[in-house]
């Protein structure tokens, strides 16, 4: 999905970011990240640690007092600002945030139209996008008659609709029935496109990513291999991090490798 | 939520006025009750007339005729004012039954009976052929102002999912014991309506990033597809229009005679 040409530069490079919301909250206090093209970070954080925020920063919703983001060699700024929007994703926590079209059809749409796709071009990217998450047959639908794991899918194909760089997720898996959380693993694991995914559910970290980033207090504070992360009980415990019931990952076995 | 069909207004057929577009009908219905409008209320015949008419659209779009009746029921508050009219308007009184009733008034009880009542069962009719999104394009291609049209779309989008809050919030306020009775009781509720006013604000800001997010810019872009029509189809959606025109000009002329 990743045009060769662009290998050589990183999918995201985030320098020194910052940010205050309007009543004097630091949400942001310096982060610094760096996503290679074709990786699956998970970003892990106690609540309130700045995670949504920095998934809404990473596509202009909220613009940084201060830092730098850099997708696939664009740096962010008014200028580029439309062009970001194309290659950054988002799939917000509620599908019901994302979908406000009346048909799945012209929700998918609505991304790539703005881009100024019109006719066959658009019909194909719709039947690409829905084809690529499994709903090719909800098309017709109307997104509020859906099940929340369908919802969700759709709402992954909106974004894709648009070919993006990167793949932000926010809490993909929150609220989904097991069959539907399995549904989306597969979904996200079979796509190309390099992946940041938000989220508490640590089984989707150690089975989608293999690396992991934790932010606190508005920071970056851990970053590296999923597996010896997971494993470091101090860190988890620092930041009010919980491995479920019985799962250790060092004993996690039958996992096809991360691509 | 996933459950059941929205459009409580909607019948599901093929008939051929089901198939007609939306704007179109829009433009036929909104043109026939304006003929029904101005039909002088003393030509009973071209009321009957009108009422021939819309009754073979019904019958040709397939919508059951109990179904349009018990939907009509929205027109019954006006109803209560037409009944009034006769006891309380001055002028010629005659006796039915009884009691003396004014004619001017029983004309007037007339007019908005026939006219509320065929003005319902098109706007009905229509509703019943046509699905809400339809609807809305067809008035978007009848170039009403697409502001309008958004702001009527996400209502009908938005709608289930604040209903649904608004469920959910009862239902815990009974899981804790509520139950109003008596008008004191009403602080809860109206705490709970201010709670959902802000939370649907919320909800608006995140659809707004989410739609900023996919790169809007202020409009919406045009529909995936632009069906044709067909003369076929313009000259059976102009059928309806045509009888009210013509009956009504007829009971104009006929009027201005008596």
């Amino acid at each position: 999905m990743t045009p060769a040409t662009e290998h050589a530069l990183p999918a995201l490079e985030v320098e020194g970011l910052a940010f205050a919301y309007p009543d004097g909250s630091e949400a942001l206090t310096g982060i610094d990240l760096r996503v290679a093209a074709g990786e699956r970070v998970a970003v892990l954080g106690p609540n309130g640690a700045g995670k949504t925020t920095l998934a809404l920063h990473l596509n202009g919703i909220h613009r940084a007092a201060r830092g730098r983001i850099t997708v696939a060699g664009a740096t962010l700024e008014d200028r580029t600002l439309p062009e970001l929007r194309r290659r950054v994703g988002l799939v917000f926590q509620d599908p019901d945030d994302q979908l406000f079209m009346p048909t799945v059809r012209e929700d998918v749409a609505f991304g790539p139209a703005n881009l100024g796709l019109r006719g066959d071009d658009l019909h194909h990217r719709v039947a690409y996008a829905l084809a690529a998450v499994g709903c090719e047959a909800l098309a017709e639908r109307a997104p509020h008659h859906l099940s929340g794991g369908e919802r969700r899918r759709v709402a992954i194909a909106t974004v894709l609709a648009m070919e993006p760089d990167l793949l932000v997720l926010d809490e993909p898996t929150s609220n989904l029935d097991p069959a539907s959380r399995r549904e989306l693993v597969t979904v996200l694991r079979s796509l190309a496109v390099t992946q940041l995914v938000v989220t508490h559910d640590l089984p989707l970290v150690l089975e989608l990513c293999p690396r992991t980033v934790v932010i606190d207090g508005g920071r970056v504070v851990a970053d590296g291999d999923t597996s010896a992360l997971l494993a470091d009980t101090e860190l988890l415990a620092a930041h009010r991090l919980e491995l479920p019931f019985g799962m250790d990952p060092a004993t996690v076995r039958g996992l096809p490798p991360p691509r | 939520m996933g459950a059941g069909h929205a459009h409580a207004l909607y019948v599901h057929e093929h008939s051929p006025v089901h198939r007609l577009p939306p704007e179109v009908k829009i433009a036929a219905a909104f043109t026939f009750v304006a003929c029904v409008a101005v039909t002088p209320r003393e030509a009973v015949w071209a009321f009957a007339i009108h009422a021939v008419a819309l009754a073979g659209v019904v019958r040709l779009a397939r919508v059951p005729v109990r179904f349009l009746l018990t939907r009509m029921v929205v027109v019954v508050p006006f109803l209560g004012v037409a009944v009034l009219l006769p006891f309380v308007a001055v002028g010629d009184r005659i006796e039915v039954v009884g009691i003396p009733l004014a004619v001017e008034g029983l004309w007037g009880a007339w007019n908005v009976v026939a006219k509320a009542g065929l003005g319902a069962a098109t706007s009905l009719t229509l509703a019943a052929t046509t699905e809400v999104p339809l609807l809305l394009r067809g008035l978007e291609r009848l170039r009403v102002p697409s502001v309008l049209t958004q702001i009527a779309a996400f209502m009908v989008r938005y709608l289930e999912v604040v209903v649904g809050e608004v469920q959910r919030q009862r239902i815990a306020m009974t899981a804790r014991g509520y139950d109003p009775r008596w008008l004191w009781q009403v602080r809860p509720i109206a705490t709970s309506a201010g709670a959902l006013f802000i939370r649907s604000y919320e909800r608006g800001e995140r659809v707004h990033a989410a739609m900023l997010a996919r790169g809007y810019a202020g409009a919406m872009p045009p529909p995936l597809d632009e069906p044709r029509t067909t003369t076929r189809q313009r000259l059976l959606a102009a059928t309806l229009p045509l009888v009210g025109l013509v009956t009504t000009t007829a009971a104009m002329l006929w009027s201005r005679g008596t």
